[in-house]
């Protein structure tokens, strides 16, 4: 039985992050930039009927997206884990308010991570976000992309809930560092 | 800053005159309370926390309705909390957005102590150096009004400092049901919820 896992290659993943937020019909992306991220940013940004929003912290991206809400729009935050504890008080607006909140958090700090500096938070990260109230959901292997952001979104947009889906380092894969 | 300081109220009653369709967001604390003085309003998204969070609501206000004015009404210590937001609005720079800083140097809510802008730094200034389209410090009823001008405009992101009394006003409290608020807010825009 083949494994499910080669469905996509390691570049293919990056590329259906994008287009499974199409087919949601994101029109907002708030990031702050992420390796595992760059793929889906260079693709939003190069994409005309999606306003990119590019924040110097990851808690801009919460009131960013409420306001897009109150407007009419659905949007979606890009992050590295390293940017979830940037976000804790801010959640607060979408814990009142229930705003749909829709997060993609690439994860540092856990598989293979040579920088110890990312560990804290990385390994705080999925813990902090429930704590929060957010719902949480981990991708380890490509062929699980689109599923769980499908149902993350849902449960986003269709019950006004805080939902994240943690793009993990073995999906991601071992950060290289050329000199 | 100057001698006859403006009473905040006045203030936002001279920015809200014929407001039309122009979304309000406050930030948390004394512009909440200032924006509900002047009258409850469908169109206005109250803060009650989340401090740093008014003028990106703002800004995802603006980007997401082009059509309307938007205009975030917060506090000194509100916005020094967020001035890296202020660079991320003007990488978006919309023309439909404009900051009013209600700046009494202080933070009333928490025993009125000394801010930032108390010690000298000018928060017009940082929107000016980041590329706010027109950036201003005003200290008189005039160049509010001149404000509200501009809001109505819909040309150019602004941001403007205005130096308030920090006398304390009587406490008029908004709704701090966000659920509500933010349906209230949808729905007199037209949306289904």
């Amino acid at each position: 039985m083949p494994n499910p896992s080669t469905d996509l290659d390691a570049s293919d993943w990056k590329s259906q992050v994008y287009h499974t937020l199409k087919t949601l019909d994101i029109k907002h992306v708030a990031y702050v930039p992420d390796a595992g991220h760059s793929t889906a940013i260079k693709k939003f940004e190069a994409d005309g009927n999606v306003t990119s929003v590019v924040l110097t912290t990851e808690e801009e991206g919460i009131p960013y997206l409420a306001g897009a809400w109150l407007g009419g729009d659905r949007g979606v935050l890009l992050m590295q884990s390293s940017g979830v504890g940037n976000c804790i008080n801010m959640l607060s607006l979408q814990s009142n308010a229930r705003f749909p909140l829709l997060m993609l958090i690439t994860m540092r700090g856990e598989w293979a991570e040579f920088n110890q500096w990312q560990n804290p938070m990385g390994q705080a990260a999925e813990a902090a976000l429930n704590l929060m109230g957010v719902l949480t959901w981990r991708a380890e292997t490509p062929d699980q992309i689109d599923d769980l952001i499908q149902g993350a979104a849902t449960m986003a947009f269709d019950g006004d809930q805080a939902c994240a889906v943690l793009l993990s380092q073995k999906l991601i894969g071992k950060k290289t560092w050329s000199k | 800053m100057s001698d006859n300081l403006l009473n905040r109220r006045d203030v936002v009653s001279e920015l809200l005159i014929d407001r039309a369709d122009t979304l309000v967001v406050t930030g948390l604390g004394s512009p909440s309370y200032d924006v509900m003085a002047a009258g409850d309003h469908d169109l206005n998204y109250y803060l009650w926390g989340a401090m740093g969070g008014a003028a990106m609501v703002g800004l995802g206000l603006a980007k997401s309705r082009p059509d309307n004015n938007v205009l975030v009404i917060t506090g000194d210590g509100e916005m020094l909390m967020a001035m890296g937001a202020l660079a991320t609005i003007a990488v978006q720079a919309p023309g439909n957005l404009t900051i009013a800083i209600l700046d009494n140097g202080h933070y009333g809510e928490t025993g009125m102590q000394l801010s930032h802008t108390g010690r000298g730094i000018e928060l017009d200034r940082v929107a000016a150096s980041v590329g706010f389209d027109w950036t201003a410090r005003i200290s008189d009823m005039a160049a509010v009004t001149d404000l509200r001008q501009r809001i109505h405009a819909r040309n150019a992101l602004n941001c403007a400092a205005i130096e308030i009394s920090a006398a304390e006003v009587e406490k008029v409290l908004p709704s701090r049901d966000g659920v509500y608020i933010k349906n209230r807010v949808k729905m007199a825009l037209g949306q289904t919820l």
